[in-house]
């Protein structure tokens, strides 16, 4: 089967208006490892057959890091730029694999002219599971291995979006174990409000590796995350620690693919 | 007589005192610009009556919780006895309410010396909880000095209190066997079968005269205290904003301004001159965010659940909240001096808008520690009282970035990016390159 990734100017120009906008972000676009992620979610839309569409070359950072690291005039000239775009194509329904486009998207972008249905792919994915438009085979590598589950904040805590990604798990038949800081209590991975450019300030630790030592003392084999952020904060945290044993960090779309 | 004369010079004293330091706390949260809270009346009732009055919140943590509970309720029973007491002290009247209410009396001075009784216990485990068992919370830098001091004072103040409930409930039922059936101080009768008519005429009165002037000093002290969250949390949880918790506030000005650049709006016609953006002192953060920082009862939830204070960052919200009201009282208190000295234009009247004492915010709150922060919500989940610890941390980067033009070096990069490649990494590629191999 061969994957096709349609650009949503070049739908609109023949007159086609998909169903969803995937929104791939900074991180699925250019970060290799979330490139994976992204190639996963495309692989599992063009499975079930929804119309989607990229926005491509016209999309830009949503102006996450640029807003919470006190840039305001950077936020608004990337966000107000990415709604004319969005509102050019009268685009309604937007679905992304990062939390962070996610949460921007959906609570900020409303004020400044932008209103879409915006929905992280966790519970778009979820929906189809629960809809049984998108029919898992059963399988995959992560079977009988011990699989625990990142919130990650700007899913979790701040959307409070707990149970779809953990219903996803069950579908999966993953054998999940439970962090101890986990749903609103969750740990943060350490790259939120713009860390993830950034050095850490003066400390004892880092916070990703903090996460790691939770992670490596559930015994699990798999994280599950839901954060392109996440996913490379916790594999370098994992990484760096001594005692690890190549516990892999998925992503939930990566997991899913395995039983399509 | 001259009880009575005394006990109202004292009640209006108090009373007159605390009026006077609630005048000027609010006077220091309205130095805040203006902020209106975008929940709906229900939603704000919702907040009051299940994480102020029902402490929801609190109860992440059990033991401390229940604990607490006893206290409160204590607290809250123990009113009736008050106004009683009150009425008492000015009329010369004893247990006013007893021939009135006859056995229902009975049954609430029991339940008052129950509670009473719990709330001794529950004092004595948050005694040892700070001071034995050294619960990291308690042990952080931001509470030497002054905030363990008022953390002990209380707690002993609280022993003193109910110890004066005992001795003037149980000298009472010494001297009135059959008429008050007070169960818990009828235990401690025994302790004073040796004291005559007399004695235990004085014992009563030694214990209602401590009791009432502990709650007088209370009264006075709250305001200087922590402590302020018994009335505070109220007002905090009805303000809290219920908008979702990922949406940081907008800018408008600079909304406007960006929207006349791209051409989608009307050029404003408006000053050149743009305001200073973000916040550095009291004057440009929300009277919202200074209320939090009155409310705040530095029980340090907060800073245990945030990652960059766990990580050994310098970062505590908890700091952020009380240095903030620390600056608050400070400006205020400058304000009140009338001293020409801390005037920006000698010429004109000292007033919040013409207030200079050459400090700011950044005078307790370091770059370091705004730097640390997340953006993970953590602080502001924790708190049982709905402060929010992240609002003022944006809006002191936003001081920092927007209005000094400073900040992470490390950011700079960052920013380039994203203003000219619209990506928050500089890349050769296209952003759509990955595309490319998607069937490989």
């Amino acid at each position: 089967m061969s994957i096709q990734v349609p650009v949503y100017s070049t739908l609109y120009n023949q007159g086609i208006s998909p169903e969803i906008l995937f929104w791939v972000g900074c991180a699925g676009s250019f970060d290799a490892r979330a490139q994976r992620v992204t190639k996963a979610f495309c692989t599992i839309l063009n499975k079930i057959e929804v119309s989607f569409a990229i926005l491509g070359e016209e999309e830009r950072c949503t102006g996450d890091p640029a807003r919470r690291a006190g840039n305001e005039f950077l936020f608004q000239m990337l966000a107000l730029q990415n709604i004319q775009t969005l509102n050019h194509y009268g685009i309604k329904k937007i679905v992304t694999a990062c939390p962070h486009c996610f949460n921007t998207l959906k609570n900020e972008y409303p004020e400044l002219g932008g209103n879409y249905e915006v929905i992280h792919h966790t519970s778009f994915l979820n929906g189809l599971i629960a809809d049984g438009k998108l029919k898992l085979q059963g399988g995959g590598s992560f079977i009988g291995k011990k699989i625990t589950y990142h919130d990650s904040c700007y899913l979790g805590r701040i959307n409070g979006i707990y149970e779809a990604p953990r219903e996803i798990l069950e579908a999966l038949d993953a054998d999940l174990v439970e962090l101890k800081r986990c749903k609103s209590n969750g740990l943060c991975c350490g790259a939120g409000g713009a860390q993830m450019w950034k050095e850490d300030e003066p400390g004892s630790g880092r916070i990703n590796q903090a996460r790691a030592t939770e992670i490596i003392s559930s015994g699990a084999d798999i994280v599950a995350a839901n954060c392109p952020f996440c996913i490379t904060m916790l594999q370098d945290g994992l990484s760096s620690d001594p005692t690890e044993k190549n516990i892999m960090v998925l992503d939930l779309s990566e997991l899913i693919v395995q039983q399509l | 007589m001259l009880e009575q004369i005394i006990f109202s010079i004292l009640c209006i004293l108090s009373f007159g005192f605390a009026a006077k330091r609630f005048l000027f706390i609010s006077r220091n949260i309205n130095l805040g610009v203006d902020w209106t809270p975008d929940s709906t009346p229900s939603e704000k009732w919702k907040n009051v009556i299940f994480i102020a009055f029902g402490q929801k919140k609190m109860f992440t943590k059990w033991l401390p919780a229940i604990l607490h509970l006893f206290i409160y309720i204590a607290f809250i029973f123990t009113q009736i006895e008050l106004i009683e007491i009150l009425i008492d002290g000015i009329t010369g009247s004893h247990r006013v309410f007893l021939p009135i209410l006859g056995s229902f009396y009975l049954l609430i001075i029991n339940f008052i010396e129950v509670l009473s009784l719990l709330a001794l216990i529950g004092t004595f485990v948050f005694l040892a909880r700070r001071n034995l068992l050294k619960i990291p919370r308690f042990q952080s830098v931001e509470l030497n000095g002054w905030p363990a001091l008022d953390a002990l004072i209380i707690l002993l103040a609280e022993i003193v209190l109910v110890s004066f409930i005992f001795m003037m409930n149980s000298a009472d039922v010494a001297l009135h066997q059959e008429s008050y059936q007070f169960i818990l101080s009828g235990f401690l009768v025994p302790l004073l079968q040796d004291f005559d008519t007399n004695t235990l005429h004085l014992l009563e009165r030694v214990g209602w005269w401590g009791h009432i002037i502990v709650v007088f000093g209370f009264i006075v002290y709250l305001s200087y205290s922590k402590h302020l969250h018994i009335i505070f949390a109220f007002i905090n949880t009805y303000y809290a904003n219920t908008k979702p918790r990922g949406k940081i506030e907008n800018m408008p000005a600079i909304m406007d301004e960006v929207k006349s650049l791209l051409g989608i709006s009307e050029a404003s016609n408006g000053t050149d001159q743009l305001p200073d953006f973000g916040s550095n002192d009291v004057f440009n953060l929300s009277w919202k965010n200074i209320l939090d920082a009155y409310t705040c009862t530095e029980c340090g939830r907060c800073t245990e659940v945030c990652p960059a204070n766990m990580t050994g960052k310098k970062l505590s919200p908890r700091k952020i909240m009380m240095d903030i009201r620390d600056r608050a009282d400070e400006v205020g208190k400058k304000l009140d001096s009338g001293d020409v000295a801390f005037c920006q234009d000698k010429n004109m009247p000292l007033s919040p808008t013409n207030f200079s004492d050459g400090m700011s915010l950044f005078s307790q709150i370091s770059p370091e520690e705004i730097h640390a922060c997340t953006t993970c919500n953590a602080c502001v989940e924790a708190c049982p009282v709905l402060i929010n610890p992240l609002e003022p941390i944006i809006k002191m980067r936003r001081y920092e970035i927007l209005t000094l033009s400073s900040g992470p070096g490390d950011w700079v990069p960052l920013f380039n990016s994203l203003e000219n490649n619209q990506a928050a990494w500089s890349m050769s590629a296209e952003r759509s390159a990955w595309t490319a191999d998607m069937n490989d």
